[in-house]
C-alpha cells in the first residue's frame, strides 16, 4: 500500500511499429461510427466511449448535476440495485469506468471474450436505464459533498478553482465540475434524469475498440449498447476568449509549500501552428528533465520537485498552463526564473540542437504509446474527438519533423505573452508582490 | 439481476479451460556468471522493450540516522559517471525516443527505460555503467538534496493525511525499519551528504545484488547475449548481497492509538493497521488468504465493510482494506473507515469492530469468494496486455525474497485457498495488540471543519 516513490512525471506508454496499427472504420446499421484495431491474441476487448459536452452542459443553478449523474450510472440500473450491479459485473470480471470532465463524459470498459454479450448487456443498462434510486443518490451525494469540502482545503484544488474563476467567470469552465455544497445539496432526482438525457445522446458520441473482436461483432455490439439513447442532447456551451494580465494572485493558506499555477491564452488543437507550439512547449516545459524549466528550476537550483507547462486546447477555450510547487521561502525565486524563461523563449526561440533533440524524442516516443489494447482504444477515441482521421497515426511524425527553427521562433513570439503571464499562488509565499488583475 | 448472475455462474464453470491459460509461457529466467539474475518476458505484438534493473536494496536497508538515503541515491544515479555527464543518461534515452524513470521502496530500488527493441543494448551499456561508475560532487549533492526536500514537501508536508500515515507507520513498527518513511525524516534528510550516498551505493550496487528484467519484443537468447556483453564484465562484489538481516519486530504486547490533528483536515477518518505475515518463498498460503481477505472486506461495493457500514448501517462514506503481501519482512493489513456526516470516529471505529467480529463469526460468503477468484483468474488474461506490469510483478517479488517459481505458483494458490483458511488468517492478524489505530481530525482551532465530524 505504501506508494512507490518515483519521479513525478509519467512516462509515455510504450510501443508497436506504426505500420502494424491497422485502424478499421466501422459504420453500424444504426448510424454509429467506431474505430477498431483487431488484436485477437488475448481474449478480451477494451472499449472507449466518449460523449462530447461533459460537465459544461450543467443547467444554470444546477452545477454538479452531470458529475453526480455520471457517478450514479453504476449505482443501480435496469433490474439491478447498486450492489446487484456490482455483483453482476464482478461475476463477469468486467471493468466499467465512468468519468466526467469539462468537455466529455467518458466510459471505459474492459471485458472477456467468453462473456462479452452478458457484459455488454450489463453495461447497456447503466448507460440507457440508470435508476437514480433515492438511497443511492443520497449516498453518492454525501461522498461528493465530502470531496468538495476536502478540495476547499487542498492547495492544488484551491489553485485550480481560483484560476478557473478568474479566467472564465460565469461560463461553466469558471466553476468546479463537482459543484458547490449548496448546488449539490439542491439537486433533485429530476435534475439527474435531465442531466442524463442532456449528456448521453447519440448525436455526440465517439467510439473506439481494440482487442479480440471483429468489425461485425463490434457493429452489432454498439447498436445494442447505444441504439436506445436519445437522438439529441443539450446544446454545447459558447466559446470564449481567454484574457490574462501579468502578475501574481496570492490565496493565503497555511501550508509549508506554496503551490503555483501559471498561465495565459493558448491555441486551438486545429491551429496550423499547433505542432510548432507543441514542439516549442516540449523544449520549454514538457515532460522531460531536458526541458528548460526543469533544468533551470529543479536541476540547477533545486527549487522544486517538478515544474511543467502544457497546452490545454479545451473545446471552447484555449489555455497554456503550468505548475510549480516550492517551499514558501523559495517560491518567489522559482517564479522569477519561470518568468525569465518565458520571456527568453518569446524573444529568442530555441537552438538547432534543442529542436533536433525534441523532434527525435517526440517521433521516437510516439509509437511507444500504442502499448496494449486499453491505450490503443484511448488514443483512437481521442483522435476522433480532436477531429483527426485514422491516417494521422502515420502522418503525425512527419508533421513533427516538418517544424522548422523559424516556425518555433515565430510561434514562440506570437504565443508566449510574458506581459500577460498570470500566477496564482496558494500558500504563505515570502517576498512575493501581489498584483491585481486576472 | 438473478437471471444474469445465474448465467454468469454457468459461464464460470464451463470457462475454466480458457482461463487457465496464464502468463508463465511468456517468462524465461537465468543467471549470469557474476550472479546477476535475469528475467525475460516475451511479448512480440510490438517492437518495443522495457528494460529494468532492480536492486535488492530499499529504504529498510538504510543505516539508522541516514533515512532517505536510498531514495536520494536513486536521484543521484541520474548524475554523471566516468563517461556520462550529469543528466546525459536521460538525454541519451530521450534522443533515442525512449523514456526513463526510477523508483525506491522499502525493499527495492529500480531503474527502467522504455525504448524501441533495437536500442536494448545501449540501455544495458548505460545501466551497467552507472551500476559501478557513479561520479558525484558536492554541488550535485546540495542541489539534489533541496529537490528531495521539496519532494517531501509535495508528498508529505502539504498533506495532513500523509503526515498521519507516517506517524502511524512509525508506531506500527517498534523495531523494524519499515517504520521509517521511504523519503526519510526531514531532519535526517537535511544531513545527507556525499559519504552517506557513496556508502549506500558501495554497499548495495553490484550485479550479484541486482535483477535484470526485460519485457517486450525480445527473445531469451538475445537478452542473454546482450546481458553477457554489457553486464557480464561487471565483477561481482563479494561484500554485497549477503542475506538481508534487519532488526525484526519484538513481541508486540500493546495496541497503539494516535490522534492526529491538523487545521487542513476537512474529512476526518479512522485508519488501523495490523502487523501481518508476508509471502515467503515456498510458503505463500497465509499471504494468499490475506490477499483474498483484502478483497472480501474492502473490494468495492459488494465488500463486507461497504455492505455493513455504507449500505446497511449508513455510518460510513467510504471504507477500504489494504494488504500487500509482496514484502521481505512482516507487512501489514490495513482498514479505513471514512464516517458519514454526523458520525463520530469513535462510533465509526466501534461499528468497524462489530463488523469484523461478525465476519469472523459468520465466515466467508461462498458466492462472493467465487466472484473474487474468477476475477483473479481473469486478471491472468488482462495482465498479458501489460508487460510492464508483469515486469514489475517479477521484479518486485524477486527483490522481496521470492523466486520466479513462487510468482508462477501464486495464481493457483489463490484459487485453492478456502473460506476457512481466510477466516483463520484473519483471526490471527486481527489482534489489537499488534495494531495501531489513528484518528485524523481537524484542529480544534479550525471550527469551520468541525461540523463534518459532529
Amino acid at each position: 500500500m505504501k506508494p512507490l516513490l518515483a519521479f513525478v512525471f509519467s512516462l509515455f506508454l510504450a510501443a508497436p511499429a506504426l505500420a502494424e496499427i491497422d485502424i478499421q472504420t466501422v459504420e453500424t446499421p444504426k448510424g454509429f461510427t467506431a474505430w477498431l484495431v483487431e488484436e485477437p491474441s488475448i481474449p478480451f476487448t477494451s472499449l472507449e466511449i466518449r460523449f462530447e459536452g461533459g460537465t459544461s452542459l450543467d443547467a444554470p443553478g444546477e452545477r454538479g448535476a452531470t458529475h453526480l449523474m455520471v457517478a450514479l450510472l453504476e449505482e443501480g440500473a435496469g433490474e439491478y440495485d447498486a450492489r446487484g450491479f456490482a455483483e453482476a459485473s464482478e461475476a463477469l470480471a468486467a471493468s466499467f469506468r465512468y468519468d466526467s470532465g469539462p468537455d466529455t463524459v467518458s466510459v471505459s470498459a474492459k471485458f472477456l471474450t467468453e462473456n462479452r454479450d452478458a457484459a455488454m448487456a450489463l453495461l447497456r443498462e447503466s448507460l440507457v436505464a440508470p435508476r437514480f434510486d433515492e438511497d443511492a443518490v443520497e449516498r453518492v451525494r454525501a461522498q461528493v459533498l465530502s470531496s468538495i469540502r476536502s478540495d476547499a482545503k487542498d492547495p492544488d484544488a484551491i489553485a485550480n478553482a481560483t484560476f478557473d474563476r478568474m479566467l472564465f467567470g460565469d461560463h461553466p469552465y469558471g466553476s468546479q465540475p463537482e459543484g458547490t455544497e449548496e448546488s449539490v445539496s439542491a439537486l433533485s432526482r429530476d435534475d439527474l434524469i435531465a442531466a442524463h438525457k442532456a449528456a448521453l445522446a447519440r448525436d455526440r458520441v465517439y467510439i473506439a475498440a481494440a482487442g479480440d473482436i471483429s468489425a461485425e461483432e463490434l457493429s452489432s455490439l454498439i447498436d445494442g449498447l447505444l441504439g436506445d439513447l436519445p437522438a439529441t442532447g443539450a446544446p454545447l456551451p459558447a466559446d470564449l476568449e481567454v484574457t490574462t494580465t501579468a502578475g501574481v494572485t496570492v490565496v493565503p493558506f497555511d501550508t509549508p509549500q506554496s503551490v503555483a499555477m501559471f498561465g495565459q491564452k493558448g491555441l486551438k488543437r486545429d491551429d496550423p501552428d499547433f505542432f510548432a507550439a507543441y514542439v516549442m512547449n516540449t523544449i520549454l516545459g514538457g515532460g522531460g528533465f531536458e526541458a528548460r524549466l526543469m533544468t533551470e528550476v529543479r536541476e540547477k537550483r533545486g527549487l522544486t520537485y517538478g515544474v511543467y507547462s502544457y497546452l490545454v486546447p479545451l473545446d471552447h477555450a484555449e489555455l497554456y498552463l503550468g505548475r510549480v510547487a516550492s517551499a514558501n521561502d523559495r517560491v518567489a525565486e522559482a517564479i522569477t526564473v519561470i518568468r525569465d524563461e518565458w520571456a527568453k523563449m518569446a524573444r529568442d526561440g530555441v537552438t538547432r540542437e534543442e529542436l533536433d533533440q525534441a523532434k527525435t524524442y517526440l517521433t521516437g516516443a510516439y509509437p511507444l504509446r500504442f502499448d496494449g489494447n486499453g491505450p490503443i482504444a484511448r488514443i483512437l477515441v481521442g483522435m476522433q474527438m480532436d477531429g483527426l482521421t485514422p491516417d494521422y497515426v502515420t502522418t503525425r511524425n512527419a508533421q513533427v519533423e516538418a517544424v522548422t527553427l523559424e516556425d518555433v521562433k515565430r510561434v514562440a513570439g506570437d504565443l508566449l505573452k510574458p506581459d500577460a503571464l498570470r500566477f496564482v499562488v496558494v500558500g504563505q509565499p515570502e517576498g512575493l508582490e501581489e498584483t491585481p488583475g486576472q | 439481476m438473478r437471471r444474469l448472475a445465474a448465467a454468469c455462474t454457468a459461464l464460470f464453470l464451463t470457462a475454466l479451460p480458457a482461463l487457465a491459460e496464464g502468463t508463465e509461457d511468456q517468462v524465461t529466467s537465468f543467471s549470469l556468471d557474476n550472479g546477476m539474475e535475469v528475467v525475460v518476458i516475451e511479448d512480440h505484438r510490438a517492437p518495443v522493450v522495457v528494460h529494468m534493473v532492480w536492486y535488492r536494496a530499499g529504504s529498510a536497508d538504510e543505516t539508522p540516522g541516514k533515512s532517505g538515503v536510498a531514495h536520494f541515491l536513486e536521484h543521484l544515479l541520474f548524475k554523471g559517471t566516468d563517461t556520462l555527464a550529469p543528466g546525459e543518461f536521460s538525454q541519451v534515452v530521450a534522443k533515442n525516443g525512449g523514456t526513463d524513470n526510477a523508483f525506491t521502496s522499502t525493499d527495492q530500488t529500480a531503474y527502467y527505460q522504455r525504448v524501441a527493441a533495437d536500442r536494448l543494448g545501449l540501455m544495458m551499456k548505460m545501466e551497467a555503467d552507472r551500476m559501478v561508475n557513479l561520479r558525484l560532487d558536492e554541488e550535485d549533492i546540495l542541489t539534489e538534496r533541496d529537490v528531495i526536500i521539496e519532494e517531501r514537501n509535495t508528498r508529505v508536508e502539504n498533506d495532513p493525511a500523509a503526515l498521519m500515515r507516517e506517524q502511524l507507520g512509525a508506531a506500527l513498527y517498534l523495531n523494524h525499519r519499515y517504520g521509517v518513511p521511504i523519503i526519510g525524516w526531514r531532519d535526517e534528510m537535511e544531513t545527507l551528504d556525499l559519504d552517506a550516498a557513496y556508502s549506500y551505493y558501495h554497499r548495495f550496487y553490484a550485479p550479484n545484488n541486482a535483477i535484470l528484467v526485460v519485457a517486450g519484443d525480445v527473445t531469451p537468447d538475445e537478452v542473454r547475449r546482450l546481458a553477457e556483453e554489457h553486464y557480464g564484465p561487471v565483477p561481482a562484489n563479494p561484500e554485497v548481497g549477503a542475506p538481508r538481516a534487519r532488526p525484526q519486530e519484538p513481541r508486540q504486547m500493546a495496541e497503539r492509538r494516535l490522534i492526529f490533528k491538523d487545521p487542513r483536515v476537512a474529512q476526518p477518518y479512522v485508519m488501523r493497521r495490523y502487523l501481518a505475515p508476508e509471502r515467503d518463498a515456498g510458503a505463500q498460503r497465509e499471504a494468499a488468504a490475506l490477499t483474498l481477505l483484502e478483497e472480501i472486506l474492502g473490494g468495492g461495493q459488494t465488500s463486507v465493510l461497504n455492505r455493513d457500514l455504507q449500505f446497511d448501517r449508513k455510518v460510513s462514506l467510504y471504507t477500504a482494506a489494504f494488504y500487500n503481501g509482496t514484502s521481505y519482512d512482516d507487512t501489514s493489513f490495513g482498514l479505513i473507515v471514512v464516517p458519514a456526516p454526523g458520525v463520530t470516529l469513535d462510533a465509526a471505529e466501534a461499528a468497524l469492530d462489530e463488523t469484523l467480529a461478525a465476519f469472523l463469526d459468520e465466515g466467508v460468503d461462498p458466492a462472493q469468494l467465487d466472484r473474487i477468484k474468477f476475477q483473479f483468474r481473469a486478471d491472468q488474461i488482462y495482465a498479458r496486455d501489460d508487460v510492464q506490469g508483469l515486469a514489475r510483478r517479477y521484479g518486485g517479488a524477486l527483490t522481496s525474497g521470492l523466486t520466479v517459481a513462487d510468482v508462477q505458483a501464486w495464481p493457483d494458490i489463490l484459487q485453492s485457498v478456502t473460506g476457512d483458511e481466510i477466516v483463520a488468517a484473519a483471526r490471527k492478524v486481527f489482534d489489537r495488540n499488534h495494531s495501531v489505530t489513528g484518528y485524523l481530525l481537524p484542529d480544534e482551532a479550525a471550527p469551520a471543519a468541525q461540523e463534518v465530524s459532529q
